[in-house]
């Protein structure tokens, strides 16, 4: 079977309203628009009922928009219905977050599942499954049941059952979120192996920034029903604008002051000394650049590291740093950091 | 006890079984396509048809209240008109059939809700028809469930034909009335009691047997 390339997504103008009883509407999503490449990762992330989940479900038309439209592939998918529908919805696999096996058939048996639907003769279906099955690693488990995996095993069951059609897209909702950090990091390196091998386009919800910073090339936030901020994974993670990303951010980039700063924290410069509390934001080829030190060293300019860690998106460096200078050489000190293209951001003042 | 007797508790047990079986069998093939409607046709579900599931719905219910002694009274006619007959074992069938067919939907209408929903979605996500949802996903899935409930559906046949034997049905809880209560043989209606119990048992144990061997759920400890 030659492997697919992967499809474009696209949501145009997309809005999502359900009707209540005694005639109120409730709106899930409003006016999302956006566009994923071919063989891209687009990683959406938001907070529970933010509308993650139906946005995901409209790819393969489980959910229809109300307005706008959605198009996999160049084909409308909320306009389409029965077989066209269905035909659709081969091109596009899904993985869940409780894995959603079938109990009652064994790991070649839920791989084959997919298969069956498809109508594929069982002369064919033999030999894709134990290809599949080899993909996820999972040869010496063919013939066990659900019940005597472990949670990653599952979810690998789940990926190789999703891409036994050979979709083109691979839909992915909240895959980790029930694994632990191990399984999670070894579960996403299957599927980047995979968008690699086969250029499928993934797109995947998560509420775990870590997700989409290990895996996603692109990365849209979703609040309220509402696309508020998307674009490259780094300029994201490094220029975050909206404050719902930064909380996002502040929970996986692990950069928060330290509680007795934070105490003691005022929003203006004491009558006298004091020390200014700011962000610094390494990006790019200055992430790994010794400019706190050059700070100390050629300008004179003492500096208290409070906080920070440097961490990689894709290949590409980036680090955090909290950090207090004399008030008096603050806006010295700031000047010189944004002349070699950090950024700095005042937090506030300790006395 | 004498060797009539035994004859006699020999041909009742025959009686009791062919009823049994037949009646099973037979509320089977109807109970469960109706149990399977049920259990998918309410609004936004596979084979959505909510007027109908309604209506099936009252009917199930209707003949489920209706006193089975009662039933069997009052669907004589009926009962003629299908077994050419409204008195004997094989009639008694007719009753029994009814009776157990809206029993039977409503246990396989449970196991069947009772499958992860999240199957349903996987297999919609896959491109089934609802068809092969049912027949691929929720019938295999609900297996377990639905052998439990033929089960405990044949442990209760066994006790209503018991009762058929006021249309002149027979088997063993006929021949319990009439010898060891009308007669007066306490120790017959002791044999027909120890039998039942005996066959309801032995029921039990071959369903719940039937449904571990098909239940994947549960890790099974000893391995395999």
């Amino acid at each position: 079977m030659t492997e697919p390339n992967g499809a474009s997504i696209t949501f145009e103008d997309v809005g999502k309203a359900y009707s209540k009883s005694g005639g109120t509407t409730v709106t899930a999503l409003e006016g999302v628009s956006l566009a994923m490449e071919p063989g891209s990762i687009t990683g959406i992330i938001g907070r529970s009922g933010a509308g993650k989940s139906t946005l995901l479900r409209m790819v393969n038309g489980i959910e229809r928009p109300t307005t706008g439209a959605v198009l996999v592939g160049g084909q409308n998918v909320g306009a389409a219905k029965g077989a066209k529908l269905r035909a659709i919805r081969r091109d596009v696999g899904m993985i869940f977050q409780h894995f959603n096996l079938l109990a009652s058939r064994t790991v070649a048996g839920n791989i084959a599942l997919p298969l069956e639907i498809a109508g594929v003769p069982s002369s064919q279906i033999k030999p894709r499954v134990a290809d599949l099955i080899e993909r996820v690693g999972l040869t010496s488990h063919a013939t066990r049941y659900p019940a005597e995996l472990s949670g990653g095993q599952k979810q690998r069951v789940g990926i190789a059952r999703a891409l036994a059609t050979g979709p083109k897209v691979l839909l992915s909702d909240e895959a980790t979120s029930a694994l632990d950090p191990e399984t999670t990091q070894t579960v996403l390196s299957l599927l980047k192996d995979i968008n690699r091998d086969l250029g499928l386009t993934i797109l995947l919800i998560t509420h775990e920034m870590a997700v989409v910073r290990d895996i996603a090339s692109h990365v849209a936030v979703i609040d309220g029903g509402r696309i508020v901020e998307h674009g490259e994974t780094y300029d994201i993670f490094t220029a975050p604008q909206h404050p719902t990303t930064r909380s996002f951010l502040s929970g996986v980039t692990g950069v928060t002051l330290p509680a007795f700063v934070k105490d003691r924290l005022m929003p203006n410069p004491p009558a006298q000394g004091g020390e200014e509390v700011i962000r610094v934001t390494f990006a790019g080829q200055h992430a790994t650049d010794p400019m706190l030190a050059r700070l100390t060293q050629d300008v004179g300019i003492p500096v208290n590291i409070l906080a920070g860690a440097v961490e990689e998106i894709g290949t590409r460096p980036f680090g955090n740093l909290l950090v207090s200078l004399p008030v008096a050489k603050a806006a010295e000190a700031r000047s010189f950091l944004e002349s070699h293209r950090l950024m700095t951001e005042v937090l506030g003042y300790v006395g | 006890m004498s060797a009539n007797l035994i004859n006699l508790l020999i041909e009742a047990t025959g009686q009791t079984l062919y009823m049994v079986a037949i009646s099973a069998l037979l509320g089977t093939l109807l109970g469960l396509p109706l149990g399977l409607f049920l259990a998918t046709s309410q609004r936004g579900e596979l084979l959505s048809a909510p007027w109908v599931n309604k209506i099936l719905g009252l009917v199930v219910n209707a003949t489920r209240s209706v006193p089975f002694i009662i039933l069997v009274v009052a669907i004589i006619p009926f009962t003629r008109m299908v077994a050419g007959t409204s008195i004997g074992t094989t009639a008694a069938i007719v009753p029994l059939t009814i009776a157990t067919v809206p029993f039977i939907a409503r246990l396989v209408e449970n196991a069947i809700r009772e499958v992860d929903s999240g199957l349903i979605e996987a297999a919609r996500a896959m491109g089934a028809t609802p068809l092969q949802i049912i027949r691929k996903v929720l019938l295999p899935e609900a297996l377990p469930g639905i052998t439990l409930g033929l089960t405990l559906a044949i442990v209760s046949l066994i006790g209503y034909s018991a009762m058929v034997g006021a249309v002149g049905g027979e088997g063993l809880g006929d021949l319990g009335i009439r010898y060891g209560y009308q007669r007066f043989m306490p120790d017959v209606m002791a044999v027909v009691v120890i039998i039942l119990i005996v066959l309801v048992q032995l029921v039990q144990s071959i369903g719940e047997r039937i449904a571990a061997a098909v239940d994947k759920r549960a890790t099974k400890s000893g391995g395999q």
